[in-house]
């Protein structure tokens, strides 16, 4: 018999000497109260978070208590075990304090945060200055201004570790360094905010939710490098964003804090939004200047870099939306601080967009080095419907898969790579036993073979031809050799692009075609897609679970499917046109579109 | 059919006037077109025309520059415009679907307009409300969590 | 502005803020992000202002936010009271924000069954 209450209790280092006691406790009132066969008392491994320990987490409801001590056991006991009243007055409080935390799931979503980048979104009213201001806005700006020189900027920002969001994870010190070197009449600071990678929002968030914080941190870099003006490129897509941006640098302006002799300074900054026109290449900081001067926006040959001939043909400092909300917080709590969060080579935080088949959807900020294995089971919930996971996409168009071996690496720039991945701009899609690893390889090429500009051959051309033998295979025309070629177009793409963009775009195929061999060859010598998905390559079939509740037969728009109530229903493959409806319906999940091979090892993996 | 654009005197007068500000601006070129595109809904030919003698580019530049973007068209679009996401997280949720669906209800494949003008099909880039997926947009306004019914439902709701 | 003046801003949006030297005061905040809207934040703002025009209360105040980052579970409506307090509501409704408008603005009594960490897996 189940029992119907479990009493977990931290068994941590930490704890060990008090959870013995506790236990004996919770055990000695059990007996008395004779549940032996409803509660149970154990004691488990260590919660984290020993500080506040010892801790007792109660199901059902993942009730949390922290800070206990034997005599509390017996309320309790009396009044949680007994009468199902959590005792409010012992629970777990966070740091973060939003709120009373009482369930665990919430708590490991905030608490496992760091909020530097997203300190102000969802709090704060981004259409309000005095709301930032309040929050200790412009304070960084105006302490540079009024008491450091450009020389002490930079070495700050050198010695914070910050390197650049967007996805190289260049040093951000270090280009701004360089943009200061170039001796020019004029110069520009560039924020590149043109967040292209599909399933990548968190630049939007902080331009919803703390557009100042961009506009401070850009005229930062002004005086660090000597420029007095500035560009925002920002999507099209965003008009949200874009509107919030004006009305923020309006309010800027109409205060000082933006304009002419900014705190008596003697320094001048303005600055200027530039809507993007959905080229995702764009997002290359070559491309994104051209677009801006009024050109096709292709990506342009590097050297020279942009620090030394950029927009308008003069210096000029690109950095992305997130890079720059980080500026701030350096300069208010100091570069120490902010090498104190992360890792080594990697300070500070990042945030991630978590998407796709994942419990909670969201953003999330975490220090770097977190493990993926946190990010996704422990802060993002795990898979929904008891799935099976099967890879994490991160790094969008440009990076690839990683598979649940992986999953205890900690996240950082080169941990990332030396995976075969990239961090990119922080989308992380997760994927499940029902997503088909080539056809999400082929989506993406998909993506890239319509996005490229077309000025490079390799990239122009051998992405199409790699497009066009992932449509045949997975249509179910193609053979094993397919998959040696485009291994090899892949490596001459890579190697002989002019941009990033073309650099980066056969990672998904190779990612996929390393970790997911198995998939590539179900498709090509068993005409068979192994999640169910491509189209031409799948059968739909119910299953013995079916319970005959006649959903599907009456929705199917074909009327292939037959049965009498109660009993097990059957499709007429013949007449099927595969259109998924009763897939979608069938409330037990009786109707699988996986050969029945696959079946039986997904089966045996949950 | 070919939907008429719709260029009239004070049309052209509201971009000549958005010119005018752009023109103080160094790289002129992109904001003109935006405005041109929210104006007239398309940039025709006859437009770029306009904007060549004004901004002194010549017309072959504006044009390769008007069909570089996505977001620039040289043909009208229809009175809705429903653009499903095709991001990843959309993707990986089932957005192929509701593309289809809409696909199959108006006739129409993606970037085509309805013979009665009324309805527009994109497939649009990664519009950032990936929480919500799968979601499309009809005429800018988001519609999260979509299901093929739903689509449905909607479609229909613009066709009376 | 001068550094004094920033100061002398940055204290009074402070004070507004966080509510200092207001009792019984309130602040609702709620997500208004591109998710946000799309999952119907318009209408729960409109009927929180509703509801505080319709009873005509000093020192509650209804806030746009921007994204807090639980996408899956927005329209999402935070409370932060005067004493610190932090209660955060999610996937609310026009007929629940008159509900926590009525029962937790007004009498104090928080609406257990619309909590985030409640409704969250």
């Amino acid at each position: 018999m189940l029992d119907r209450m479990h009493i977990l209790i931290c068994g941590g280092p930490d704890c060990k000497d008090k959870s013995i006691p506790i236990r004996d406790a919770f055990k000695a009132n059990i007996k008395k109260h004779h549940l032996e066969n409803e509660v149970s008392a154990v004691i488990t491994g260590c919660f984290g978070l020993c500080a506040l320990g010892p801790h007792i987490l109660i199901y059902p409801g993942e009730i949390l208590y922290s800070g206990v001590s034997e005599e509390n056991i017996q309320e309790i006991f009396e009044e949680h075990v007994m009468k199902n009243n959590p005792v409010e007055r012992l629970l777990y409080r966070g740091k973060f304090d939003r709120m009373k935390l009482k369930n665990r799931s919430e708590l490991t979503f905030f608490a496992q945060q760091e909020r530097i980048v997203l300190r102000n979104c969802g709090t704060i009213n981004p259409l309000d200055i005095n709301e930032y201001i309040g929050r200790d806005g412009y304070m960084a700006l105006a302490k540079v201004l009024t008491e450091m020189t450009p020389e002490e900027v930079i070495s700050e920002v050198k010695k914070s570790g910050l390197r650049g969001r967007g996805g190289g994870g260049f040093p951000t010190g270090l280009k701004w360094e360089f943009a200061k070197k170039s001796i020019s009449d004029e110069k520009y600071v560039v924020c590149n905010a043109d967040e292209g990678d599909p399933g990548a929002f968190m630049d939007r968030a902080v331009l919803e939710g703390d557009p100042h914080t961009v506009l401070e941190a850009m005229a930062i870099c002004g005086y660090a490098i000597g420029s007095h003006t500035g560009y925002i490129y920002i999507r099209a897509e965003y008009p949200v964003a874009v509107e919030r941006l004006e009305i923020a640098i309006g309010q800027a302006k109409k205060l000082g804090l933006l304009g002419k002799n900014i705190f008596e300074s003697g320094f001048d900054f303005d600055i200027e939004i530039r809507l993007g026109a959905g080229a995702f290449v764009c997002g290359e900081e070559t491309a994104l200047m051209a677009s801006i001067e009024g050109e096709r926006g292709m990506p342009r040959k590097k050297p020279p870099f942009p620090a030394v001939k950029g927009l308008f043909g003069k210096p000029t400092n690109v950095n992305n939306v997130e890079t720059f909300a980080n500026i701030p917080p350096i300069f208010l709590k100091g570069a120490d601080w902010f090498k104190s969060i992360g890792t080594e080579k990697s300070s500070g935080t990042k945030v991630f967009a978590l998407g796709g088949k994942i419990a909670n959807t969201g953003l999330l900020e975490v220090p770097m080095g977190t493990t993926l294995r946190e990010v996704i089971f422990d802060i993002g919930g795990g898979i929904p419907n008891n799935k099976k996971f099967k890879a994490v996409q991160t790094g969008g168009p440009s990076g690839g898969c990683i598979t649940e071996e992986m999953l205890d690496t900690p996240i950082d720039f080169d941990n990332l790579i030396a995976l075969g991945s990239m961090m990119g701009s922080g989308g992380m899609i997760v994927m499940d036993e029902d997503t088909c690893m080539v056809d999400v390889a082929r989506f993406y090429l998909e993506f890239t073979v319509d996005e490229s500009c077309g000025k490079c051959t390799p990239c122009r051309e051998g992405t199409k031809r790699m497009l066009d033998i992932l449509n045949r295979i997975c249509q179910g025309r193609g053979n094993l050799d397919d998959l040696n070629i485009l291994e090899r177009l892949a490596r001459i793409i890579k190697n002989s692009s002019l941009c990033g963009l073309g650099q980066t775009a056969p990672n998904p195929v190779l990612s996929t075609l390393k970790y997911f061999k198995d998939e590539y060859i179900a498709h090509v010598t068993d005409k068979v897609c192994p999640a169910g998905v491509c189209s031409k390559l799948t059968k739909y079939v119910i299953l013995d679970n079916c319970i005959g509740c006649t959903k599907c037969a009456k929705n199917c728009p074909v009327g292939a499917i037959t049965g009498n109530v109660k009993e097990k229903h059957k499709i007429n493959s013949k007449l099927c046109t595969k259109c998924g409806v009763c897939k979608s319906i069938c409330p037990v999940e009786a109707i699988s579109t996986k050969p029945e091979k696959w079946r039986a090892i997904y089966a045996k993996a949950n | 059919m070919e939907t008429k654009v719709d260029i009239t005197n004070e049309k052209i007068d509201l971009l000549y006037a958005e010119m005018e500000k752009h023109k103080q601006k160094s790289g002129p070129l992109m904001p003109t077109l935006h405005s041109a595109q929210r104006i007239f809904g398309c940039i025709p030919i006859e437009i770029q025309k306009i904007i060549s003698k004004e901004l002194d580019i010549s017309v072959a530049r504006i044009n390769g520059v008007v069909t570089f973007y996505g977001h620039f068209s040289v043909v009208p679009k229809g009175k809705n415009i429903i653009s499903v996401c095709l991001g990843t997280a959309c993707y990986v949720k089932g957005s192929g679907g509701i593309l289809d669906t809409v696909s199959h209800e108006l006739k129409i494949s993606v970037g085509e307009t309805t013979d009665d003008g009324l309805f527009t099909l994109e497939g649009t880039r990664c519009i950032g409300a990936c929480g919500l997926a799968p979601v499309f947009m009809i005429n800018g306004e988001v519609y999260g969590n979509a299901s093929v019914q739903m689509v449905k439902d909607i479609i229909a709701k613009y066709k009376t | 502005m001068t550094l004094n003046e920033l100061n002398a801003l940055r204290k009074k949006a402070r004070d507004h803020i966080y509510m200092v030297g207001l009792k019984r005061a309130a602040r609702i905040q709620i997500g208004y992000g591109t998710c946000g809207i799309a999952a119907g934040a318009k209408p729960v703002y409109n009927a929180f202002i509703k509801k505080i025009e319709e009873y005509n209360i000093p020192n509650v105040t209804v806030v746009k936010v921007g994204c807090m980052g639980e996408c899956a579970f927005e329209p999402i409506v935070e409370i932060v009271e005067s004493d610190g307090t932090k209660t955060i509501y999610c996937s609310v409704n026009e007929r629940m924000s008159s509900e926590i408008f009525e029962e937790h603005v007004l009498k104090g009594q928080r609406l257990d069954k619309y909590l985030l960490s409640k409704t969250k897996r």
